[in-house]
């Protein structure tokens, strides 16, 4: 019996390559799909994940996500798929039905494992370029992400509507396109730019913008930043990122109407 | 009067922004936000200054406040932060 062929696609998102692999030819296709705007296949993939497909969910139903780290793995399980990946040796499996939304949690996963240990997080924002700059613009659901996203005009590029992925290197800090979409159901363009400015949303009576006092800043943003894991040194490099985020990057209270008016702010 | 000695607890992440910490504890990632006087008290917290001295010493003479004032609110300060795992208060040194 020869083995099985095996098919992949090589997901860059953030400059960051994870090779998926699977068996099945048709779930390869829908990731390439998924991911259309984020394939990359000549890139140097720090991590390859074997999806193994199953008939029915590996782990319990209705289980909410648990990260853990022992000895040398990094276990992710939720109610529909489990996850086993060794950073050392950039090999990993992922137990799962053929549902792109357990693959996608896991890629997001992951992102915040390997950005935090760079300064970088993904943050609940939408986030889009506007003159060579990124505007990003976070809350939790129902706070306006989407909309904004919506009313972006023409000559803004839409990096998220949803998931917005911060990386920081020498330069500063580098909004990046996401695949991660929300009400919007579109992916991000795989841009980035250096991030102009942080606003956390209000839906007010008009379009302004107001400061916010630092320590509620951060409040603020270390309630929105994604992190799944509650690994001590992973939590605390986590906190001095959203620190040091703050104390580069203007971060702003706007209160916005729904329409394409807030973006007049946005220069 | 016995004496407090106050030390700040391991797992406890912290950063002053604008003249305000912000105190994360690690354990459950519940933020926490020290305004002056606290944070005064949060940086004096060795484990083996009495905290009759930090509010003598800080407190006071920073804030212009009197001690009898002052002490009653770092006592007050430091049982709320005890309370929320942040700060450790023993009354013997806390090496």
């Amino acid at each position: 019996m020869s083995p099985e062929a095996c098919h992949d696609v090589n997901v860059e998102i953030g400059g960051k390559a994870i090779r998926l692999v699977t068996t099945d030819p048709d779930f390869q296709a829908s990731l390439a799909a998924r991911y259309r705007a984020f394939l990359n296949p000549s890139a140097a993939a720090g991590l390859e994940l074997s999806i193994q497909l199953g008939d029915h969910p590996p782990s319990l139903p209705d289980g909410d996500v648990r990260v853990s780290f022992q000895d040398g793995q990094w276990t992710v399980t939720r109610g529909d798929f489990r996850s086993v990946w060794c950073p050392e040796s950039g090999k990993g499996v992922v137990e799962q039905t053929a549902n792109l939304y357990s693959i996608d949690t896991v890629l997001r996963i992951i992102h915040t494992l390997l950005l935090v240990r760079e300064g970088g997080f993904l943050l609940h924002a939408s986030s889009a370029i506007r003159n060579h700059r990124a505007f990003v613009f976070s809350g939790l659901s129902g706070a306006g992400k989407t909309t904004i996203s919506r009313s972006a005009p023409a000559d803004a590029q839409l990096l998220t509507d949803e998931i917005s992925y911060i990386r920081r290197d020498s330069r500063g800090y580098t909004a990046c396109g996401t695949p991660f979409f929300g009400e919007l159901g579109v992916a991000g363009e795989n841009v980035g730019a250096p991030v102009a400015a942080l606003y956390f949303l209000a839906k007010g009576n008009e379009n302004r913008i107001d400061p916010i006092p630092p320590a509620e800043a951060a409040r603020l943003l270390l309630r929105n930043i994604l992190f799944f894991s509650d690994d001590r040194e992973l939590v605390d490099l986590l906190f001095q990122a959203g620190c040091d985020f703050l104390q580069a990057v203007a971060a702003r209270r706007l209160s916005f109407l729904p329409d394409e008016r807030v973006w007049e702010l946005m220069q | 009067m016995s004496e407090k000695y106050i030390a700040r607890s391991n797992g406890i992440a912290a950063r002053v922004l604008d003249g305000e910490t912000i105190v994360m504890n690690v354990a459950d990632s519940s933020l926490f936000t020290l305004n002056e006087q606290a944070t005064a008290i949060w940086e004096a917290a060795d484990g083996v200054t009495p905290l009759r001295e930090i509010v003598s010493r800080v407190i006071c003479q920073e804030f212009e406040v009197d001690f009898e004032t002052a002490y009653r609110d770092a006592e007050e300060v430091v049982t709320g932060l005890a309370a929320h795992g942040i700060l450790l208060v023993s009354e013997s040194p806390i090496t």
